[in-house]
């Protein structure tokens, strides 16, 4: 069985490499997508959206549809996935460890036995635990609020440099990660819940397609953002820009909750309780 | 671009892509496939294709090696074949 799996992988492996011979050469002028589309966005894209970054025009504007689709692969990726990771039925482990913040002592709570109320003295921690460590908690608390402000940044000026809200969206994702393995996932449940991030990914898909449809109501095509001139007060070629600004945000929203939620579920095993 | 530099990013490309899916351990796969993930955003940026190698390098690098680790640490830590 694993020889006949190697043998199709070769077949099909070399024939995937046979078949790029016939590409045009990288970076070839000839090439059909240069001769024809590149040029007229290269040449046409800052008199009609006025964003320099042409990837950024292309993925938003032109291919607008696209971007709004993947957006909505993405959200999809994380219904699945609190579908088929959640554990809906509710139990509490036997054992309870709580540890008492000024002494470092932990208490163990035996399944009848009072817990102690959650308080400034109290903590609950996990039954996997790892040891309070200062310097871990320390540092990453001086990263996750300038990896959030690098990932505003980056969704804000994706239309001048390289980013946009994917990239910004999975930074500010990552910085909400960062902050949930430094300390723990419980910690990170009462700055983000699980039903916040659920409707964050529904809100980011919302913005979205309401910009294509708010573009409709003022009577144009949808996604076409030169309408919303009539909202921003200017010219219809900065309206693009803005209305590119708009699902940029949107994507980023999106694509952070999901990133979010894919981490609470796979790191507790879809019992949100404890995690790594 | 120096061709010598892209010669042995692409070698660690092809090396991390087998190691990843020969090693034993789950936990080292999913290093190695950052690993990948990482050389392959090199060569983005060395093709010019700054916006994917962005991409490559904040999804593939570091959220799902995250996530292939956090999955690791609910499951089992070594491959069963």
């Amino acid at each position: 069985m694993k020889s006949l799996a190697l043998f199709i992988v070769l077949l099909f492996g070399g024939l995937l490499i046979y078949c790029t011979l016939d590409f045009p050469l990288w970076g070839d002028p000839q090439a059909p997508a240069s001769m024809h589309v590149s040029p007229r966005y290269i040449e046409h894209v800052m008199q009609e959206t006025s964003v320099p970054n042409i990837v950024t025009a292309v993925l938003a504007d032109y291919r607008g549809y696209d971007t709004m689709f993947e957006t909505i692969v993405i959200f999809a990726a994380g219904v699945a996935c609190l579908f088929l990771l959640r554990v809906f039925r509710r139990t509490e482990s036997e054992t309870q460890l709580y540890r008492h913040v000024p002494t470092g002592i932990t208490l163990r709570i035996v399944k009848g036995a009072e817990p102690p109320r959650e308080s400034r003295e109290f903590e609950r921690i996990d039954l996997m635990w790892v040891p309070y460590d200062l310097i871990i908690k320390t540092s990453a608390r001086l990263i996750v609020p300038f990896s959030q402000i690098f990932a505003l940044y980056v969704i804000a000026h994706g239309h001048h440099s390289p980013g946009g809200g994917f990239q910004g969206g999975v930074i500010l994702g990552a910085s909400i990660i960062l902050f949930a393995i430094s300390h723990n996932l419980r910690s990170s449940f009462s700055r983000i819940s699980e039903k916040h991030a659920v409707l964050l990914c529904g809100l980011g898909v919302f913005i979205y397609a309401g910009t294509g449809a708010l573009s409709i109501f003022l009577g144009s095509n949808y996604l076409d953002y030169g309408a919303l001139s009539q909202i921003f007060g200017v010219d219809p070629v900065t309206a693009r820009s803005h209305g590119i600004l708009m699902v940029e945000i949107g994507v980023g929203i999106c694509v952070m909750a999901v990133m979010v939620h894919l981490y609470y579920n796979l790191a507790s095993a879809g019992r949100h309780d404890e995690g790594l | 671009m120096i061709w010598q530099i892209e010669l042995v990013v692409l070698l660690m490309v092809i090396i991390c892509g087998i190691g990843a899916i020969t090693v034993k351990d789950l936990l080292g796969a999913a290093i190695l496939f950052g690993a990948y993930s990482f050389m392959m955003c090199l060569l983005w940026a060395i093709m010019g294709a700054v916006d994917v190698a962005f991409t490559e390098a904040s999804v593939g690098a570091g959220i799902s090696t995250v996530l292939f680790v956090a999955a690791v640490f609910r499951t089992s830590r070594r491959t069963k074949d």
